[in-house]
């Protein structure tokens, strides 16, 4: 696995970038991937962000976007307005997840 | 005492479960009942060949007492809700079962009415399924009529069951608009919430370049939201629009609602377990099998068959108080047909995507993976025999529960890394 450093922080990602450590990730981190995809974190991002984070310690699995909706509450609709054109794999790299399957 | 082992659902995972279990659990013990709403048991693959007049009605239907083996209780009834603290199941009319140990085999069912505007008044006129019975007959008449626009085929949202059959039913489409000379007549749009052709990215390319062959418009990452049915257009939340003359349409697949009721579900009825031994992660007396279940592998008749005969042995290991050795891999088998009678075979588990290559022999096969032949065809359509004959009744198939690298090229892998 390829290991690179974003804003000073030295992590461990996969081959399309997502990060493959859990451990590795704090929130300035969080930000620092956010800006690298040109999105700045509002409050708003940061309730899907930490959604993503708290779920997966319990689930081991990065959540789907319907799950993001039903559990996490937040509307699909405004996972795309937050994340727009890919708000499943965006919300996953900025949390330091690995990249959703939700499909298979 | 007697003891009950009760399954709820009596298809094709509930069906093996039972029919495996029967010989192995001595009747003076073990009791078991299985509990669905019909008689009817549907050979599910068959429903893509309805459309196109290939199978009919009785090719696809048998009663689901006939397939179910001596000493196994058959109860018809709607589930209403699970007490797992109790062991209890109670049905919609008031009757009640206890059990030891309960399977939940109730599958997945398209649900149209989870998307606003699917269930309406272009339902069935111009939006059709074919992932049900009544849809795929419904389908058969609308396309008899069919001459000339867009026909759009359409994934709501994943997981859905036997993710390969929209394609399947594109390509068969293209080739059926072929043979009647409609072809330069229609438009073929595929719109799927994924983005390609596939979930595993070299089927996914293979299968793309197919759908470019035949000049079907692939319109990907597309999330939708509702249908405007006035205009006949699907709109994303993305607010993409794709209008369509003629839809087909593969709407939101839900678990069961009483698996929901009984507080046993995720957020789309689907039971946590074990993704290698199907043990239910809330409740070890309950295990959930087959398309009911939220493992991370395909919702396909295979996927049942491969890990209900690891279920088997560890259910028996477990009702002694032994730990579970087997422990599944999320071994995957599929053809999809491609028209013009011919098909392609993948092959595939949890770790490892689908390969080209030789099945089940290296060198020999005979079956293609991954490569469109007339063999994998004859192979699905032998297979309606295999599953009323070999699968159901849980005869050994001569096919291994685990996946093989055997035969196997992983050439394309390694270009894949670099």
């Amino acid at each position: 696995m390829p290991v690179t450093t974003i804003d000073g922080h030295q992590i461990t990602v996969d081959t399309e970038g997502f990060m493959t450590d859990y451990a590795e990730w704090d929130e300035p981190l969080g930000a620092s991937l956010a800006a690298q995809i040109g999105i700045a974190l509002s409050d708003q991002h940061w309730e899907a962000i930490r959604f993503l984070r708290k779920d997966f310690a319990v689930k081991g699995e990065t959540p789907t976007l319907r799950r993001v909706s039903v559990v996490g509450a937040i509307p699909t609709k405004t996972l795309f307005q937050l994340f727009p054109q890919k708000p499943a794999k965006k919300m996953a790299y900025i949390a330091g997840l690995p990249k959703p399957h939700g499909c298979v | 005492m007697k003891k009950r082992l009760v399954v709820l659902g009596a298809g094709t995972a509930g069906t093996m479960v039972v029919n495996r279990l029967r010989p192995l659990l001595p009747a003076q013990d073990w009791d078991i009942t299985v509990v669905d709403r019909d008689d009817e048991h549907r050979y599910q693959p068959g429903y893509l060949f309805l459309p196109f007049g290939t199978y009919t009605e009785k090719q696809v239907t048998r009663p689901r007492h006939t397939v179910l083996a001596d000493g196994v209780d058959f109860m018809i009834g709607d589930v209403d809700v699970i007490h797992p603290e109790t062991n209890v199941v109670a049905l919609m009319d008031g009757r009640v079962l206890t059990y030891e140990y309960l399977v939940i085999a109730s599958g997945t069912s398209p649900r149209p009415d989870q998307t606003p505007g699917m269930l309406g008044e272009q339902w069935r006129r111009s939006i059709f399924d074919f992932y049900t019975y009544d849809g795929a007959v419904a389908l058969r008449e609308a396309l008899k009529g069919f001459d000339h626009g867009r026909l759009v085929v359409h994934i709501t949202d994943m997981p859905i069951k036997c993710p390969v059959a929209p394609l399947e039913f594109t390509f068969l489409a293209e080739a059926w608009l072929r043979e009647h000379g409609l072809r330069d007549r229609v438009e073929l749009v595929f719109v799927t919430p994924l983005p390609g052709a596939f979930t595993k990215p070299i089927a996914s390319a293979r299968l793309g370049s197919m759908l470019e062959e035949r000049k079907i418009v692939l319109e990907a990452d597309f999330l939708l939201e509702h249908i405007d049915a006035e205009t006949k257009t699907l709109v994303s939340y993305d607010e993409r629009e794709v209008p369509f003359d003629l839809l087909v349409t593969v709407p939101l697949n839900m678990g069961a609602d009483f698996v929901a009721r009984s507080g046993l579900g995720d957020e789309l009825n689907y039971v946590p377990v074990d993704k290698h031994t199907l043990l239910s992660t809330a409740h070890d007396t309950i295990f959930a099998v087959g398309d009911a279940c939220d493992i991370p592998a395909s919702k396909a008749g295979s996927v049942a068959h491969f890990s209900v005969e690891i279920f088997a042995d560890n259910f028996l290991q477990h009702i002694a108080g032994q730990p579970m050795t087997g422990s599944f891999d999320g071994h995957t088998n599929c053809f999809i047909e491609s028209g013009d009678h011919k098909g392609l075979l993948i092959d595939f588990n949890y770790d490892t995507e689908p390969l080209p290559g030789k099945f089940p022999l290296p060198v020999i096969g005979p079956m293609d993976l991954l490569k469109e032949t007339r063999a994998n065809h004859l192979g699905k359509l032998a297979f309606r025999w295999i599953y009323w004959n070999v699968l159901l009744p849980g005869r050994p198939m001569p096919l291994p529960s685990h996946m093989s690298m055997l035969g196997k090229s992983t050439d394309d892998l390694s270009k894949n890394e670099e």
